[in-house]
């Protein structure tokens, strides 16, 4: 019998979620710059309030040019529901807060962004939500640390800044034995590089400001719902599954099944705290999906060139990167991601804090900035900028050391870059070498 | 809402709302390996307009217990015990493909027990690909892709959810995902082998509403011209860019169609 001819992934890249429009036939995805929508009359306006009929009321609960992003992103992950939200940090703020409350628990991994880490470990403490970090390799650590009250284990799979893989099957099995679900952020995967539901994550969450949307002009987040947690066992899951007075006594899991959790993170989730998406930056980020696999497959390339020569620069005193055989986890992101590792590269500059402060600074053409998957080639020091806020015991937690230079390899010619480079090496050797004389 | 339909646990939603011996009640059946989950633009509509709405899970689907049932006859006499637990004397019936064959099947047998009838992506038969029965009744995983593909129409398969965010697909594949434990081949063995469509059709004298998708591939638009042809006060309506889910590839129309039909039948 002859395969599905259901689209395959580039073709989804381009067209998932968009139907061309009827008025006036555009091939683009129409950007909707409108806070609100007409109602045909006040039983069509009753019926969208209370989610008897699909619609648009306000922009800040859904808007249609972000509808055709939402939609293409789960499909490219093979998810069941989507729901865009302004940034990464609200769709990972988001997934959390639609099954925790007050008194709840969350295993995390300690490799984490550092505003993700701040989040668990300052911020929902404040709302009764204590999390215990376990480190990404520590996989018994997982088991140990769940208690009655937690409500899901978050974590990366490539963990940013230190590029440590987290062995997802091996964690969602810890969690499916535990009946929670497994939180992933993808944004350095994307699901170009890996399906994380078929590793094992229950829920997606994306920084899509990063590699998806590519070009380093929009920022937008995402949560994708793969559609088959049980949030039914027990009680355990009391959002999606007890009547929600504000929506008449809905069970969410009762009504909408797969797309439970995506429901209420929408219904309540954005009605009431309000996390946005504009429908310019979800243009953006659409028109950014576009090329998603021709910019991987550069990305994943240009990264193996700058592994070589970075790991024959007499200037560079560790190099990592999951690639590389003498990475920890090596075989497990071999495994999980093989059609590459991502383009995150970290390495130890010779002549530590100063020296790659030196060499950040002598930078003509990559980029110093705080962002990564940008098609233009970025160098940051996280020790001094996105981890700065972290105490000296929560940086070794996350393994950054004071030599730390974290590289998103662009798309330009590497040869541009690798002279680039050498005159930074150059200049972070300089003071060394006026000292020594 | 959790009850015991001979002697197993049998599962619908009403929405939330508690069933009301004074109004009206619409049963609504699903399809081959889906669940009531399949019908949410329908009926939450209705539970708030005067209606008592009971969307079922048959047996071995969602959350009712199996097995599945092997005929539609069963699934047709199930139907009509659930109504006997929940004191419910009559009901209207909406069924969505296979649910349109139990419905012709409850019309036949429990004719006193039914008021209106909507068949929505209906057929009189439904004769399986061998291949593709084959398939499901192997748990083989590649039946449930096949039915993606077939189920959608030009426009499901890219998307455009009338619900902001949600997938076609994606939703579809994990709620006959959920059920594939065998039910998937049982169901559609069960519409394979039943043969009583044209004579139950023929004896159907209650008001009938036929909905068909112009780009249905599993029922296509002339096999369900067939259907409402049979039944004697019956009306039928085309909606276009719909496949074979026209339940929610074309949700408000679907919804706003029976709508109509309820209002100027009961």
């Amino acid at each position: 019998m002859s395969d599905p001819k259901t689209y395959k992934f580039n073709t989804k890249t381009l067209h998932s979620g968009h139907q061309p429009d009827k008025n006036y036939g555009s091939r683009a995805v129409p950007i909707y710059q409108s806070t609100s929508y007409l109602f045909q009359d006040t039983d069509h306006a009753a019926a969208l309030f209370n989610l008897e009929e699909g619609g648009h009321i306000y922009s800040r609960i859904s808007n249609p040019t972000v509808a055709v992003l939402e939609e293409r992103v789960a499909a490219l992950e093979g998810g069941s529901a989507a729901l865009a939200t302004a940034s990464g940090m609200s769709a990972m703020m988001l997934s959390l807060l639609t099954i925790c409350s007050a008194g709840d628990h969350i295993v995390a991994s300690s490799q984490l962004y550092g505003g993700s880490f701040n989040l668990l470990r300052l911020t929902l403490p404040r709302f009764g939500i204590e999390t215990t970090f376990v480190k990404p390799r520590d996989i018994e650590g997982f088991k140990k640390a769940i208690k009655p009250n937690t409500k899901c284990i978050f974590g990366e799979l490539i963990g940013n800044p230190g590029i440590e893989i987290m062995n997802l099957p091996e964690v969602s099995k810890i969690a499916k034995d535990e009946g929670i679900p497994v939180i992933i952020d993808g944004t350095f995967n994307t699901p170009y590089l890996c399906n994380l539901f078929d590793l094992g994550a229950d829920i997606i969450v994306h920084s899509l400001t990063k590699w998806m949307a590519g070009h380093g002009t929009s920022m937008g987040g995402c949560i994708v719902e793969k559609g088959d947690f049980n949030w039914k066992q027990g009680s355990k899951f009391p959002t999606m599954t007890e009547p929600y007075e504000g929506y008449h006594g809905l069970s969410f899991a009762e009504e909408f099944g797969p797309a439970a959790f995506t429901m209420r993170a929408r219904a309540e989730g954005m009605r009431d705290f309000g996390p946005s998406m504009s429908p310019m930056n979800a243009f953006n980020i659409l028109t950014g999906i576009e090329t998603l696999s021709l910019r991987m497959d550069k990305h994943i390339s240009n990264t193996a060139i700058m592994l070589d020569y970075l790991s024959n620069n007499e200037n560079v005193t560790w190099v990592n990167h999951p690639s590389l055989p003498n990475h920890p986890d090596h075989e497990v992101a071999k495994k999980l991601m093989p059609q590459g590792q991502g383009s995150m590269i970290a390495f130890g500059i010779k002549g530590g804090r100063e020296a790659g402060q030196a060499f950040i600074n002598a930078m003509k053409l990559t980029s110093h900035l705080a962002n990564v998957g940008d098609a233009k080639s970025l160098v940051i020091h996280p020790a001094s900028t996105t981890h700065s806020q972290m105490d000296k015991k929560s940086l070794e937690l996350a393994g950054l050391t004071d030599d730390m230079i974290r590289f998103s390899v662009g798309l330009e010619d590497m040869d541009d870059i690798i002279n680039d480079f050498n005159n930074g090496f150059r200049a972070s050797q300089k003071p060394r070498l006026v000292a020594s004389r | 809402m959790k009850l015991k339909v001979n002697g197993k646990e049998a599962y619908f939603t009403s929405s939330g709302r508690k069933i009301n011996k004074d109004q009206p009640t619409i049963i609504f059946v699903h399809g081959s390996g889906l669940t009531h989950v399949t019908w949410v633009l329908q009926t939450r509509y209705f539970a708030f307009h005067g209606y008592n709405t009971i969307a079922v899970d048959l047996p071995g689907h969602g959350d009712s217990e199996g097995p599945p049932l092997e005929s539609i006859e069963e699934m047709a006499d199930w139907i009509a015990e659930l109504l006997n637990v929940l004191e419910i004397k009559k009901s209207s019936y909406v069924g969505h493909s296979q649910g349109c064959l139990v419905g012709l099947e409850f019309a036949h047998r429990h004719s006193d027990r039914l008021e209106l009838l909507a068949l929505i992506n209906g057929s009189l038969s439904m004769k399986m690909n061998p291949e593709l029965l084959q398939l499901a009744k192997d748990k083989n995983h590649k039946a449930v892709d096949l039915m993606m593909d077939w189920v959608h129409g030009p426009l499901g398969q890219v998307g455009g959810h009338p619900v902001p965010g949600l997938s076609h697909i994606g939703m579809g594949n994990q709620l006959v995902s959920s059920n594939n434990n065998g039910t998937l081949g049982t169901d559609f063995n069960a519409c394979d082998q039943y043969e009583n469509g044209e004579k139950a059709a023929s004896g159907i004298n209650h008001p009938t509403l036929c909905i068909m998708g112009k780009y249905d591939r599993m029922t296509p638009k002339k096999v369900g011209i067939e259907l409402a042809n049979k039944i004697q006060n019956s009306q039928q309506v085309v909606i276009e860019d719909s496949g074979h889910m026209s339940i929610l590839e074309t949700a408000s129309d679907t919804k706003n169609l029976l709508k109509k039909f309820f209002k100027e039948n009961s």
